[in-house]
């Protein structure tokens, strides 16, 4: 096998990577500070795609501030949904299952709400012009686009780092994630800190939808398909571990990436061979544990 | 979300009762003369089979499933392929698909109880979507997204009353099993894992040991439903081993209410014909049942049967005060 190939599918491989750790990362802060398992957040990744598709390819806004609006939007529905519904479950008696059947119940809505609006056909967007090409090192040529996905995705995983670990946010986040009583006794504003981080999250999964928009068609159901992906991702890298997010992410991006070279039929069952292998020798996953940073 | 203390144990006499009730009432949906409702009732035993086996394990023991699915589809594929390829006879195909949706379960079991919570939801989770992966790819074996079409049950179980009898025959002795089950001693460690796995385990129990115990009756009791529905359609699509079908059962539990033993087969009827109803009007039946699901958490979160008992509850409070 020449080098050129490997280099292309180690390409395409972070791509995928950079997508799912925009959700994978989104789902394990929920996890770490709201101790929520959003099982609804594929369900952004959906609206995010959806929505760019609404504002780039319907309405013309152009494609960076399309995404923007797209990924915003996502937000800004995870807001209501925290704030209208989640909310008035927390602390109630066997809370982790009703969790779980509230943001199933969100992706049953999601989805048909998303069919009702857009319909049932396959949509999909024109990468922007300037990244339509490809960019050349030396003998190999790599899609601009995915380097700009990769380079998107490194950026917002240095800027959560930033906003977790240097901003008074990030500060507040933490202690909640530590102890949300003694935070709320200490003067932090926890339920206006949980919808905002359950905003940031979702817009997350939101921006992960909008770039990949380009690249995979667009269709309802593509939710739980990227809820189950995560769901591997954080089981690898541990949940409520933001940089296991993204161990586990590069991990099951290349290794999808290179079982379709060998295997192309049975890809998927690589990441899920993995997953059961870290499970057997790591259950808490490849990065234990340690608060939500 | 767990069950009250009494709510999976019998009550006296008021539980034979129910299960007259029961029996009397299924044995007598035939004499309606529509075939409709034989149909409606057939599916209801088979789900409520299918979601009595899922209440083993979240309402008993504590274990939310979203995997459910995967042992009933397995059952269903085990008669399916069976008869379809000419190798057993259904009676015997039958009897394999609890075998069949056992050994899934102990395949997996072991991988899924490594983790707990929302880990293990996700994990059979996980792992269900795998197997309907499978399913679904396999063309050579399974016939992919085709499904196998024209199962050959013997012409004798064609006629549909015919069929619901068979599978009435089936269904009560099942439930039976399943109710000593949740009262054996067996059973009781169950719930008090269900109460609390710590102090279970401080007990000297080995808590994963009768987890997987109960993964592997509750996949028993899910093949076994699988294969009765492999009969009744005569036709079996991987659509059977989607997550949507494991969150279906989950939700008829969760309507039924997962504390009181008939909750799921209450749950499978409310919402079947919900389903039935609404397929008739609009092709967008998700967001209902999602309308419905949500607002049970919200509005009602024990369900049908324990809002109800709540409310004989403080009615018969007031009464005598």
């Amino acid at each position: 096998m020449d080098s050129s190939l490997i280099l292309s599918q180690l390409i395409s491989g972070l791509t995928s990577a950079m997508t799912l750790f925009l959700v994978a990362s989104g789902l394990t802060l929920i996890f770490g500070v709201v101790n929520v398992f959003n099982f609804a957040h594929g369900s952004f990744y959906l609206l995010g795609a959806y929505f760019a598709y609404q504002v780039v390819a319907v309405s013309g806004v152009g494609f960076w501030p399309g995404v923007l609006l797209a990924s915003l939007g996502a937000g800004v529905a995870g807001v209501v949904m925290e704030f209208v519904f989640l909310r008035r479950i927390y602390g109630r008696a066997g809370e982790a299952g009703f969790q779980i059947l509230l943001t199933y119940s969100f992706i049953l809505i999601l989805d048909d709400v998303v069919k009702m609006i857009w319909g049932t056909d396959y949509k999909s967007i024109e990468r922007p012009e300037s990244l339509s090409g490809q960019i050349s090192f030396g003998e190999v040529a790599f899609p601009a686009y995915d380097l700009a996905v990769i380079a998107a995705g490194l950026l917002v995983a240095v800027g959560m780092w930033w906003v977790i670990r240097k901003t008074p946010f990030g500060r507040n986040l933490r202690a909640i994630s530590a102890n949300r009583e003694m935070a709320s006794s200490l003067g932090v504003n926890v339920p206006l800190t949980l919808s905002l981080v359950f905003g940031l999250a979702t817009a997350m999964g939101g921006l992960s939808g909008a770039l990949s928009a380009p690249v995979r068609t667009v269709t309802p159901g593509a939710g739980i398909e990227v809820i189950i992906g995560s769901l591997i991702v954080v089981v690898i890298g541990g949940l409520g571990n933001f940089w296991g997010a993204l161990v586990g992410a590069i991990v099951i991006g290349e290794v999808t990436a290179f079982g379709i070279l060998f295997l192309p039929q049975w890809a998927v069952l690589f990441s899920y061979i993995v997953m059961a292998l870290v499970l057997v020798f790591r259950p808490e996953g490849l990065l234990a544990r340690r608060g939500a940073s | 979300m767990t069950g009250g203390k009494d709510g999976t144990r019998a009550s006296g006499p008021g539980h034979v009762a129910q299960w007259g009730a029961a029996l009397l009432f299924f044995a007598l949906v035939p004499l309606s003369g529509r075939s409709f409702f034989v149909q409606m009732a057939n599916e209801i035993l088979i789900m409520g089979l299918f979601a009595m086996s899922f209440n083993l394990l979240y309402g008993v023991t504590g274990m939310l499933s979203f995997g459910q699915a995967a042992f009933y589809g397995v059952g269903a594929y085990t008669v399916g392929l069976l008869l379809g390829k000419g190798i057993l006879p259904y009676p015997a195909a039958l009897l394999l698909s609890p075998v069949a949706g056992a050994l899934l379960a102990l395949i997996l079991g072991p991988l899924c109880i490594r983790l707990s919570g929302v880990y293990f939801t996700m994990l059979t989770l996980a792992f269900a979507e795998l197997v309907w992966g499978i399913v679904f790819k396999w063309y050579g074996f399974t016939g992919g997204d085709n499904g196998i079409q024209g199962i050959p049950t013997p012409a004798s179980l064609h006629d549909p009353v015919r069929y619901y009898y068979f599978t009435l025959a089936i269904a009560f002795p099942c439930f039976a099993a399943l109710r000593r089950v949740v009262e054996s001693p067996f059973g009781a460690v169950l719930q008090s894992i269900r109460e609390n796995p710590e102090r279970t385990g401080f007990l000297g129990i080995r808590i994963r040991r009768y987890q997987l115990a109960a993964m592997v009756i509750s996949g028993a009791f899910a093949g076994l439903a699988g294969g009765l529905f492999a009969g009744f359609q005569r036709s079996i699509h991987p659509n059977m081993l989607h997550w949507t079908k494991s969150g279906e059962v989950i939700l008829m539990s969760i309507l039924g209410g997962v504390s009181s033993f008939f909750g799921p087969l209450v749950g499978a009827g409310v919402i079947l014909f919900i389903e039935d109803m609404i397929g008739k009007y609009t092709e967008f039946w998700e967001i209902w049942i999602g309308g419905i699901m949500l607002a049970i958490v919200i509005f009602f979160p024990r369900g049908v049967i324990g809002t109800f008992d709540g409310w004989v509850r403080r009615w018969r409070g007031h009464v005598g005060a």
